[in-house]
């Protein structure tokens, strides 16, 4: 017999690790498209994966730190604010990158270096 | 009577000097007016230093006990530098002397120099050398000699370079300045150490310290000093191994040759010893330096003066072989007949000169004497002045060269019988060079092309004193007592040794009569005794290939060196710095291909440090932490 009151606590019961471990695996799943996919549209949902894993990070650590209050909610607010602007600019320069090179291949944009 | 000379004397250099300055910033594109102004300013020097020679025979004046006028000029921390004027029968001898032919050469220089462009500029240097040499016979101190002695270097390095527009009067220019220079660094080095050393450079105080410096410190700094001294006149007055300048300063105008070159400026040497005699006298290991030194530049460059062709050369080596003659006698320890013969040579040589610079002219600029000949018909007057200066400079008497020459044997053979050898063999070269001169350009036959003419009075009349005064100076400087005037206490000789007078005189006439058979009768064929004696030939007419010896020396010690600090340069100072910058672009390049353009690897980068530096942070804060109690 399943002892579903300790089921459930494990389940229902979600504390910092949990939180932190979701934050890190979305964020190594964020860094490894970012350094593995072609695609620059690819890339950038690869970055705001990341930005949101620092966004779970900051409100968790405001919910179950020792002091708690609203500083944590509202960095990640204006980190989602930045994430937005972010893929609003990321887009529209993958959008003139492709009519300007008809490609969004990062790989054939290695134009900046010495 | 002649008081006021004394007082006044400091006037005699500076006339010329101020002369210098109005012809040099004013006049100088005037040449009559310059030329009136030089000649004008060295009247008036010329007329005081025959008054001040008054002034010394009436006030009892001797070398032991000069008159001296001098002022503090500057003071450099203890050394105190002052400037003046010492006069005593040495001055006085030097002062005639240097404006009495100073006055007869710009004189004949209005004649050899009038349609010359640059009259103006020559008389202003000439002005400048004679104030100069003044100067420099004045001095009161090493000091204030060795600023006028540069000065003269200087006035010799403009005017041999006169003719700037030749090629071989400015290489000559150059040769003299830079071999006088050697010479007269060591005259510095000397004036230094003595500075140094004795504490000061005052004539007069020196001659009162240096008996104290002696009984204190011994001889030893002070031969050096010497040594160091005497390599100035080595130098300026063209004794061996630096004589090599004086036969190209002949590429000035002639009547430079015979004002600088002949009669008083290389003489500087001869004065500076005599001046510091009681310094030399000290030293017997330096006298006999120079007595050597000077006997061997007398018999080597007569040696060289048989052989040569341009007159002008002929008389540059004589110059410099009767300068060895003048070293020879202080270096005996007879400063009064080294005194003597500067004075009867600085007559007869000037008149040599002046004689040559005449012929020369008349000749269209040709000076090999074996292109001339039979000039005598031609030149009656300068034929008659250059006789006389031959005889003088062969000892005839009773001609000035006869009795300075006499003086000069004697105290020789005095000390030593090899030195009045030497001294004897080039008296009898020095007259049948003379002689040679004399038979192949005034007495030969006449050639059809002779162009010359006698010359103008202004290069006639010069001759004609000059030649009066070769005549009388000897008589009046042996029969007035020359040797009671100018004495340093030295061994004096005192009147005519007649095995001297007589060898001497014995020699001069075969040597005359061998150039007469030679060169008029042609008993032998001089071409037939040149190839005879082919090696003693070819050895003097080259100059002994002292020239070429200089060249090897130039090109090994300063070629050689400089080709080898040029690799050094270039290779290894030039090379570090190269590897340097070849080492910085090679580290660039190889950093270069890291920086490959693809964004996606540079992010590996930057997480790459990001966690270089967070595993950093974790292992020091775990270290930290472990110290502080083990909380891990």
């Amino acid at each position: 017999m399943i002892d579903l009151q300790k089921a459930f606590e494990l389940v229902v019961n979600i504390g910092l690790p949990h939180c932190l471990l979701l934050s890190a695996v979305l964020f190594s799943i964020g860094l490894f498209g970012l350094l593995t996919r072609r695609s620059i549209i690819a890339v950038l949902m690869c970055v705001e994966l990341m930005l949101n894993a620092v966004n779970i990070n900051l409100v968790a650590f405001n919910r179950f730190g020792s002091m708690p209050d609203h500083a944590g909610q509202l960095m990640a607010i204006f980190g989602i604010v930045v994430a937005a602007a972010e893929v609003a600019i990321g887009m529209a320069l993958a959008i003139k990158l492709y009519r300007e090179r008809n490609t969004i291949n990062v790989d054939e944009l290695d134009e900046l270096k010495g | 009577m002649f008081d006021f000379a004394l007082q006044s004397a400091w006037l005699i250099p500076l006339l010329p000097a101020i002369a210098f300055a109005v012809i040099g910033l004013g006049t100088r594109q005037n040449k009559q007016l310059s030329a009136k102004i030089a000649i004008a300013a060295i009247s008036v020097s010329f007329v005081l230093a025959w008054s001040v020679l008054g002034a010394v025979l009436t006030n009892n004046i001797t070398v032991e006990a000069p008159f001296i006028a001098k002022t503090v000029w500057t003071t450099i921390g203890k050394i105190e530098l002052a400037m003046g004027m010492l006069i005593d029968p040495l001055t006085v001898v030097m002062l005639t002397v240097v404006t009495t032919v100073a006055l007869l050469v710009e004189i004949y220089s209005l004649g050899y120099m009038a349609h010359d462009p640059g009259m103006g500029r020559f008389y202003a240097y000439v002005s400048l050398f004679v104030a100069s040499m003044l100067g420099l016979v004045l001095a009161i101190s090493f000091f204030q000699m060795y600023v006028f002695w540069e000065l003269v270097g200087l006035c010799s390095y403009l005017l041999i370079g006169f003719y700037y527009y030749k090629v071989s009067a400015r290489e000559a220019a150059k040769k003299a300045f830079i071999t006088t220079r050697i010479g007269d660094f060591g005259l510095l080095l000397g004036i230094i150490m003595l500075q140094i050393y004795v504490g000061t450079t005052d004539f007069a105080e020196l001659q009162l310290q240096l008996p104290h410096y002696i009984d204190v410190s011994g001889t030893g700094m002070l031969t050096l000093i010497a040594f160091l001294l005497f390599i100035g006149p080595i130098g300026k007055s063209g004794q061996f191994p630096l004589h090599v300048w004086l036969p190209n300063a002949m590429e000035g105008p002639t009547p430079v040759s015979a004002l600088i070159h002949a009669a008083t400026m290389v003489v500087a040497g001869v004065y500076l010893i005599a001046r510091a005699f009681f310094l030399f006298n000290q030293i017997p290991i330096v006298l006999e330096f120079i007595a050597w030194l000077g006997a061997f530049t007398a018999i080597f460059a007569a040696s060289i003066a048989i052989t040569q062709r341009p007159m002008k050369r002929i008389l540059a080596y004589s110059t410099i072989s009767q300068l060895g003659y003048m070293m020879m006698a202080l270096g005996v320890g007879s400063v009064t007949a080294s005194m003597f013969h500067l004075m009867t040579h600085a007559f007869f040589k000037a008149l040599l000169f002046l004689g040559a610079g005449a012929v020369i002219e008349a000749m269209h600029e040709e000076a090999d004497i074996f292109k001339m000949g039979g000039l005598k018909e031609r030149m009656p007057v300068t034929c008659k002045a250059m006789t006389v200066g031959v005889l003088a400079i062969a000892g005839i008497p009773p001609l000035a060269g006869f009795f300075s020459k006499d003086e000069i044997l004697a105290a020789a053979l005095e000390h030593n019988f090899f030195l009045f050898l030497i001294g004897s063999i080039t008296a009898f070269m020095t007259s049948f060079y003379m002689a040679r001169l004399l038979f192949v350009a005034f007495y030969g036959e006449l050639k059809d092309d002779c162009p010359a003419e006698e010359t103008n009075d202004f290069m006639r009349y010069p001759l004609v004193i000059l030649a009066g005064l070769s005549v009388v100076s000897g008589i009046w400087g042996h029969f007035f007592g020359f040797g009671e005037w100018v004495r340093f206490g030295a061994p004096v000789h005192e009147g005519i040794n007649f095995f001297v007078a007589f060898s001497s005189v014995v020699l001069a006439a075969a040597a005359i009569w061998l150039a007469y058979a030679i060169y008029v009768e042609k008993r032998w064929s001089a071409h037939g005794l040149a190839a005879r004696w082919g090696i003693f030939y070819n050895l003097s007419y080259n100059k002994y290939y002292v020239d070429e010896f200089y060249v090897i020396v130039r090109y090994y010690g300063c070629f050689v060196v400089a080709r080898i600090l040029y690799w050094i340069d270039l290779n290894i100072i030039d090379g570090a710095i190269n590897m340097l910058a070849k080492l910085t672009g090679a580290v660039g390049g190889t950093l270069n291909r890291a920086h490959c353009g693809s964004v996606q690897a540079y992010v590996i980068c930057f997480y790459g440090g990001a966690i270089l530096v967070m595993g950093y942070a974790l292992i020091y804060a775990y270290k930290v932490l472990s110290m502080a109690g083990g909380a891990f």
